[in-house]
């Protein structure tokens, strides 16, 4: 650690360091986007893993997460301030890292910073005629501000940039989304493949697509701010309706943030339960991927069969957790109910049926020519991007680039497992389909090793009766069923937290659409939207 | 148009029979005609043996909507299974998931572009009441906020078997009602929007 | 064989007897064949429903409609009912016209083809010497209602889903054209009645055998891609454009929609049974006698429906198994392959006929 510091300090001699979790830096913001750049190119920090809008009362500022894929995944953090809190102004880095690009907007919905050299400067989530920004502390909540309008919102067909003037004042540049001969098809937000409730609005040139504009947030429901009234074990439960596909890794990460922060130790047990239903959700979750996949391109006999396998993941997850989704286990320190005397041997049921269900999925379904010409070579993401855009998950190891949670920051029992990383180099909708197809025998490979040795003792650890979490601040990361899940805590010592932010892997998903889909047709529009396979509550949480 | 003559659909199979049977008194307040209380009574089977769902979901829900249609639970047992895309053909709006402000005209839009006779239900927790996320500064406490809601269906997300017997009250609701005079579903339904003024949105 | 054309000129002597016009016989007979085909035309559509409904609950391991009558055999009348009363939304910005004569263009079109099929042994409606030809362009008129309805409904999604049907259409009815032509070299004739008799001793997919079974295998793929049925559903890929062309059509208009692609559905059946499975003609066995007998036991439009509903099988088969191809996949598909194919096909075909090469 120390050794990266001097690295720090030559290229930005004014560092100031903050201890914690892990090394933080504090960078002024007329340096910031100088810094960025030489800690990008210089010293390799290529993967922006989180950008956290920040309030800190006196101003607005910014948590960057950096990770270097050339330092054994080492992560910095880096906090930059914005000068004022009235005119709050920071420089973009979305030239730098293009995954800041989203995430810069939604900086910029909930809290007002203004990112300078940003070129697209919307609001993300909220309607373009909201008034106020939700996440600042000193926001008005006034139903009477935001009453529900029912009127239609305008197309947003304008935008705007921000620029330093000469006095160091922000000049808004207007700017366009599209040209006004432009022929946009709207998809969304009610629309059979969005698997939600997301909006694209895509110029196209014959069936051609030029250009695809993500409208988002028709499912935002403010659970950050929400959090930030609750207790820590009255906040878990909003991971689970995030990305419902991966409610039990989502939830894993929260519990496992707070157990850091706390000094928990949790039970082996414990551990190698909540490990175990890691995989059993990611097999869930990657089956009705496959599901989606075959019923997006009309093959809809496989839906239909992927969905047979998955009941009986969800009929495990009842016996034991009490219900077939939103299952709610995972708690601080542990779980919440011991397993079902019937768990063994449904587990060993389900893994002894699905290499031959996968053979049967291929023959149906992938092994197909027309479902080849549709995945193949369609929706190209290479490596180089897929680190730019933070595309973790399946989606990145379809794009050959190890980014694999499990392997890089071992959590729970994964040092204990034996399991490959798939990685694939097609960089295409098939690489990624392929992915996870061969995830699910990987799990199933985890899943065999552990199922005859679950430790006995105890399932979770004692917890103080009102939990309060020490001021600082934490980040921790798994490997959900879509990539990494990130969660932020920031604590000042109370029993509620100053700012939770869930950093979900689908929010990164979805900043690519306009890449991998331009050049390509409409229905490959659908086809990388489904291969992608975003969860839209997971984006707009 | 008895309560008892819904055949198929046992009474002591449902536990709230209050409101139908509410429902039907206040049916039967203006007395039918013979020969159009049996042409009401073949147009509802049809109607509530034939409910096409709209395919809209926002979260949780909707993928236990999707189970309800896969083999275990079908769906298309009751003939619900042929999902419309289009508005325009569906039967009824399932609201599955959370409706938030910018969803909200958008809900609404959806439910003008059903053609009559059209049905809402509420699915969940969070279209019941808002659920987990009321007190959130955009989300909408509860579809009914902005559509006249025909069934409830509580549950987080509701189990298939718990839609279906959402489902069936909806066709039971639907067999004792009348499409010609009487109690029209129509004007209850202008009653709500004549509630909900300032709310509506604009058509078109 | 009975010949059912006993009974219909015997009806025809019986009212010529009671010293009526030509003319006015004519006109009652014009009615009563008008009504009776619009009556097979909703059960046959009411029963391809059920049927489609059935097939693939069976393929996906369902169960299918079960609630509505038994074995749900009441629900399509339910569905009926239903789509009766829905109500008809017309549009702003809309050509209220074309919007409203498109649907009835299509069901008009799958009508005249239905009166077209030889239906049994002397039960046949339009039979004239042109009629496979008559069939072929009277098709084409049900485009023609598809492009009208996505382009009157003012909407992107509805202009794409017709153009993509225009396009589809035009092409496929190349290959669908070249596949019948191989049979029209063979037999000799484009008379329905005529094309149905040549098969008393064979049906023509054994007699012609490699170029018949290939024109017969292009016919299937082509008639898939007329009818717009899976893998070819692109006109109203669901997935991609909502309901295609029909998005916005609803009630009885959309009914009309979903009928005439059932009934499409049979008709291009119904042809694929009239020219490669014999039409009505039972299976005949040269010199089992025995087996012959038994086979003309069976009424001839018992046979005609069941050859008919063999390749509606089939296709089903297919939308529900494949996935669905791209716009430009199929039209490469299209151009580059199954129409060199039949073209070359046809060639094989007429030096066949020519050497005598054909049973």
């Amino acid at each position: 650690m120390s050794d990266l510091k001097e690295q720090i300090l030559k290229i930005y001699p004014d560092a100031v360091f903050e201890e914690g979790e892990c090394l933080q830096v504090n960078v002024a913001e007329k340096d910031w986007f100088a810094v960025a750049g030489s800690l990008k190119n210089e010293l390799g920090f290529d993967v922006l893993s989180a950008l956290v809008g920040m309030d800190w009362g006196e101003s607005l500022g910014v948590m960057y997460y950096l990770t270097s894929t050339s330092r054994q995944w080492t992560v910095i953090a880096v906090k930059v301030m914005a000068e004022s809190r009235d005119d709050a102004y920071i420089h973009s880095v979305s030239s730098l890292w293009k995954v800041a690009n989203f995430q810069e907007r939604e900086a910029y919905d909930m809290f007002g910073i203004k990112f300078i050299g940003h070129p697209d400067m919307r609001r993300f989530f909220l309607r373009n005629d909201w008034v106020g920004h939700p996440l600042r502390k000193d926001y008005d909540a006034d139903p009477a501000l935001n009453p529900i309008r029912m009127d239609d919102e305008t197309n947003e067909d304008e935008t705007r940039s921000f620029s330093l003037d000469a006095d160091g004042k922000v000049v808004e540049n207007p700017g366009k989304v599209f040209e006004e001969n432009e022929y946009v098809v709207n998809i969304g937000p009610q629309h059979p493949s969005t698997h939600g409730v997301m909006r694209f609005r895509a110029s196209l040139d014959g069936e051609t697509v030029k250009k695809v504009d993500v409208v988002s947030g028709y499912i935002h429901r403010g659970i950050e701010k929400l959090t930030e009234k609750m207790t820590y074990p009255q906040i878990l439960h909003f991971t689970d309706r995030m990305d419902y596909m991966s409610a039990h890794q989502n939830r894993h990460c929260l519990c496992m943030c707070i157990e850091k922060a706390l000094g928990l130790e949790v039970p082996r047990r414990a551990q190698v339960i909540r490990t175990m239903m890691d995989e059993l959700m990611r097999i869930s979750s990657h089956l009705l991927s496959f599901g989606c996949t075959a019923m997006d391109l009309g093959a809809t006999t496989a839906f239909f069969y992927g969905f047979r396998e998955r009941e009986m993941v969800l009929d495990i997850f009842e016996k034991t957790c009490g219900a077939r989704m939103s299952m709610n286990y995972n708690v601080i320190g542990g779980v919440i109910a011991d397993l079902h005397p019937d768990f063994q041997k449904d587990v060993k049921e389900l893994i002894r049926i699905m290499p031959e269900r996968l053979k049967e999925y291929h023959t149906v379904f992938s092994g197909n020519v027309i479902a080849k010409n549709r995945l193949v070579g369609v929706g190209h993401l290479s490596k180089e991007d897929a680190v730019n855009y933070a595309i973790t998950g399946p989606s990145g190891r379809g794009s050959n680039w190890s980014c694999d949670c499990r392997k890089k920051h071992p959590y729970a029992v994964y040092n204990e497992v034996e399991f490959d990383e798939i990685l694939l180099d097609g960089c295409d909708s098939y690489a990624r389909y392929m992915v996870r197809m061969k995830e699910i025998e990987q799990s199933c490979r985890i899943l065999e090793q552990l199922v005859d040795n679950i430790p006995e003792g105890d399932i979770r650890a004692q917890v103080p009766k009102i939990i309060k979490l020490p001021a600082g601040r934490w980040y921790q990361q798994v490997e959900a069923s879509r990539g990494t899940f990130g969660v932020y805590i920031e604590s000042t010592g109370d029993k509620n937290p100053y700012r939770v932010h869930f950093q979900s892997p689908c929010f990164n998903l979805v900043g690519v659409m306009d890449l991998t889909c331009s050049g390509y047709m409409i229905a490959d529009l659908i086809t990388i939207g489904a291969a992608l396979d975003f969860v839209i509550p997971d984006i707009d949480r | 148009m008895g309560i008892d003559r819904i055949k198929s659909m046992p009474r002591e199979e449902f536990k709230n029979n209050d409101y139908i049977d509410r429902l039907v008194e206040e049916l039967n307040a203006t007395g039918a005609n013979v020969m159009v209380g049996k042409f009401d009574e073949l147009i509802n089977w049809g109607v509530a043996n034939s409910l096409w769902p709209l395919c809209f979901g926002t979260s949780c829900c909707a993928i236990e909507f999707m189970s309800l249609g896969a083999a275990r639970y079908d769906m298309a047992r009751f003939g619900f299974e042929v999902a419309r895309n289009s508005p325009r053909q569906a039967d009824y709006i399932m609201v599955q998931g959370t409706i938030v402000h910018r969803m909200a005209p958008v809900v609404r839009r959806l439910y003008e572009q059903l053609a009559e006779p059209k049905y809402v239900i509420a699915c969940g927790g969070c279209a019941v009441s808002g659920g987990p996320f009321k007190n959130s500064y955009c989300v909408v406490p509860g579809v009914d906020q902005i559509l006249p809601v025909d069934v409830f269906i509580p549950g987080c997300p509701p189990r298939p078997e718990a839609m279906f017997y959402g489902l069936m009250q909806l066709q039971r609701k639907i067999k004792v009602q009348k499409f010609f005079g009487g109690v029209n579903r129509k004007e209850k339904i202008e009653e709500f929007f004549a509630e909900h003024p300032e709310e509506k949105g604009q058509i078109g | 064989m009975f010949d059912f054309g006993k009974w219909t000129s015997a009806f025809n002597d019986l009212l010529l007897g009671t010293g009526m016009a030509d003319w006015l016989a004519v006109l009652i007979e014009c009615v009563i064949i008008a009504v009776l085909i619009l009556g097979v035309y909703t059960v046959l559509a009411l029963f391809y429903i059920l049927y489609e409904r059935k097939l693939c609950a069976w393929f996906q391991c369902r169960l299918g409609p079960m609630r509505v009558g038994r074995w749900g055999l009441l629900q399509v009348f339910a569905d009926m009912f239903k789509i009766l009363i829905k109500e008809l939304i017309s549009l702003k910005g809309t050509d209220r016209f074309l919007f409203k004569l498109a649907p009835y263009l299509i069901i008009t079109s799958s009508v005249v083809m239905l009166a077209c099929l030889p239906w049994g042994n002397g039960l046949q409606i339009i039979d004239w010497n042109i009629g496979i030809f008559f069939v072929l362009a009277v098709s084409s008129v049900g485009v023609l209602g598809i492009l009208l309805a996505g382009w009157s409904s003012n909407n992107k999604y509805t202009l794409i889903g017709a153009m993509r049907s225009g396009a589809q259409m035009v092409s496929y009815e190349i290959s669908l054209g070249l596949a019948i032509m191989t049979i029209v070299v063979m037999a000799g004739t484009m008379d329905i009645s005529k094309l149905v008799l040549e098969q008393a001793d064979g049906w023509f997919i054994f007699k012609g055998h490699i170029p018949a079974i290939i024109a017969f295998l292009v016919y299937v793929i082509a008639a898939t891609a007329e009818t717009n049925r899976g893998p070819f559903d692109l006109p109203e890929a669901e997935h991609e454009l909502t309901a295609g062309y029909h998005t916005e059509y609803s009630g009885i208009h959309f009914g009309f929609f979903y009928l005439a692609e059932y009934l499409n559905l049979f008709i291009v059946s119904g042809i694929a049974s009239l020219m490669f499975l014999g039409g009505w003609m039972p299976l005949h066995v040269p010199g089992w006698d025995g087996f012959n007998m038994v086979m003309n036991w069976i009424p001839s439009p018992v046979w005609f429906l069941l050859k008919a509903f063999f390749i509606s099988f089939v296709i089903i088969w297919f939308k529900w198994t494949f996935p669905r191809v791209r716009i430009d996949q199929m039209l490469a598909f299209e151009w580059k392959y199954l129409m060199p194919f039949s073209l070359a096909n046809l060639l094989l075909m007429t030096v066949c006929v020519a050497l005598g090469w054909h049973f």
